[in-house]
């Protein structure tokens, strides 16, 4: 039994968009130490949900909060790393820069503090092995080293939570694994929410799964079934099983026997 | 080129030109970077009914402008925050209206005509002293600005959302920008017509940005190549007698699409070979 209060605590949570439900009666309680994977199909609700944590949007019944406080005054204290594909890609701006800009707090705007920002941004890269990127500008990184960076960006005010939106998207599938260990490091002291696509990969570092489809679906042990791809991705498994998942590493652990009476 | 700097008209000309580049290289830097050429483009057209408007009801001429441009810039700032896949049709809608008004105000207006080439083109030529007051004036109000809330400025360009997150005011910011926009290009277009402010406002800063290596240095950059323009564009246009406010687009229209031919050139001879 822990009495640490949870960093994130949603409780009953719809949210409709013209019209629509995309979330229903929504609970999801994040505490320290947490991975989880969110997972499920594409327009399940899964960035609306990072969303309705960050405060970007309102919920349209239930309550959510973020540390004790209403989601968007607590949203400085999280670590976001957006989906890569919504930012312009020859923006003017170097690597240090984009880490500094993580450091961006109200109330602190009249005062500068280069040195110190530096220092803490540079920091931020060291922590990630990307200090020797501080310099370089983001159209000249690779998808993985990107992706460093955004880390760095979330990291630089050191949040107790991370949340990532598929982070893996512009990443090779080799350098995946190493991403997701990395992220398995960083978890030593910040808990982590991060949508994914890869089941299997991700299967092997996160501790919980939260399947996303309308509905929210906690798993405490980072298993993905068979059901739940059934309920996630409907169509039968051989139909809905990304090759991927077949490809690599250790099938049994991801489709478990359908269960016979 | 240099003889010509004996007539005040000249000098004139040069300053407004220069001013006129500071002005839209510091703007066009962020109109660039936010992806809203075709909202200023539909600012600097719909400006055209504040003139009508101006003329037609006897108002003061820069309140009217000011006023109107203002008023369908804030619109069009609401629309593409809000709904962004519907902007670009409003933006248009906008636009042709608000031109459309202005020349039937016009029209209607007894005993007055203005002249529409000179506000599409402008008049360099004719610039009097106290619109290069103005032009400095509207620079360092521009320049403080930018300067005080470039971080924010910085984080609203390259990841709004994010920028939100840590507590910039985005919203207000945002509409900020475009209202300054708005009264960069109305004073602007008095002084060298609308469609050298557009050149201005895109070319310089599309050319430097893929070689700035920060917001302030392509504002920076921006500034200097529109200068050089303006001064190349001026001198052709003294030497062998032609529209000056066209000279300038066309000097910078031709470097605009060297320096495309050249970069493609320069992709094909450093491409790597294929592992």
């Amino acid at each position: 039994m822990t009495m640490t209060p949870p960093i994130v605590d949603i409780k009953d949570v719809t949210f409709a968009y013209n019209g629509q439900t995309v979330l229903r009666n929504i609970d999801l309680e994040i505490v320290e130490g947490d991975f989880i994977a969110m997972i499920g199909p594409n327009g399940g609700g899964k960035t609306t949900l990072l969303k309705l944590i960050l405060g970007l949007l309102k919920p349209d019944a239930g309550t959510i909060r973020v540390m004790g406080q209403p989601a968007i005054k607590a949203a400085p204290q999280i670590g976001y790393v957006p989906q890569d594909v919504h930012i312009n890609r020859s923006f003017p701006i170097t690597a240090i820069d984009v880490v500094k800009m993580g450091l961006l707090a109200p109330r602190r705007r009249w005062r500068p503090r280069a040195s110190q920002d530096r220092r803490k941004a540079m920091a931020a890269l060291d922590r990630l092995d990307a200090a020797p990127l501080a310099n370089s500008k983001m159209g000249t990184l690779s998808g993985g080293q990107r992706q460093r960076v955004f880390i760095a960006r979330a990291l630089s005010a050191g949040p107790r939570l991370m949340l990532l939106d598929e982070p893996t998207a512009s990443i090779d599938p080799q350098g995946r694994a190493d991403f997701y260990k990395l992220l398995e490091t960083l978890n030593q002291d910040v808990a982590i929410l991060v949508v994914s696509h890869d089941l299997l990969t991700i299967s092997r570092y996160a501790k919980s799964v939260a399947c996303v489809n309308r509905q929210l679906h906690y798993h405490h042990q980072a298993e993905i079934t068979g059901e739940m791809l059934e309920a996630m991705y409907p169509g039968t498994p051989q139909e809905s099983c990304p090759v991927e998942l077949v490809a690599h590493g250790l099938p049994h652990r991801v489709l478990k026997d359908h269960t016979r009476e | 080129m240099v003889e010509a700097l004996q007539f005040e008209f000249m000098r004139n000309a040069l300053m407004a030109g220069l001013l006129a580049s500071i002005l839209c290289g510091i703007m066009g830097t962020l109109v660039v970077v936010n992806r809203i050429v075709f909202l200023s483009g539909g600012i600097a057209h719909a400006a055209y009914g504040g003139i009508g408007l101006a003329f037609y009801f006897g108002w003061p001429f820069l309140a009217g402008t000011i006023g109107f441009s203002l008023a369908s810039a804030l619109l069009m700032a609401a629309v593409t925050l809000k709904a962004r896949h519907r902007a670009d049709t409003i933006i248009g809608v906008v636009w042709a209206v608000g031109m459309a008004v202005g020349i039937i105000l016009l029209d209607l207006t007894p005993g007055y005509n203005v002249d529409l080439m000179s506000y599409l083109f402008g008049s360099i030529l004719t610039v009097p002293r106290s619109d290069l007051w103005m032009m400095v004036a509207i620079g360092i109000l521009i320049s403080a600005l930018v300067g005080i809330y470039y971080k924010d400025l910085l984080a609203l360009s390259y990841d709004e959302e994010f920028a939100r997150i840590r507590g910039v005011p985005v919203t207000l910011l945002y509409f900020t920008l475009i209202a300054l926009l708005a009264v960069t290009i109305v004073l602007v277009i008095q002084v060298v017509g609308l469609i050298l402010v557009i050149a201005l406002l895109t070319i310089p800063p599309f050319i430097i940005e893929k070689h700035a290596r920060s917001l302030a240095q392509m504002m920076v950059g921006s500034s200097i190549l529109g200068a050089l323009f303006t001064i190349t564009g001026l001198g052709l246009s003294y030497t062998y007698d032609l529209t000056s406010g066209a000279s300038i687009i066309l000097v910078a229209g031709v470097v605009f699409f060297l320096f495309l031919l050249l970069e493609q050139i320069l992709l094909r001879f450093h491409k790597k070979p294929l592992p």
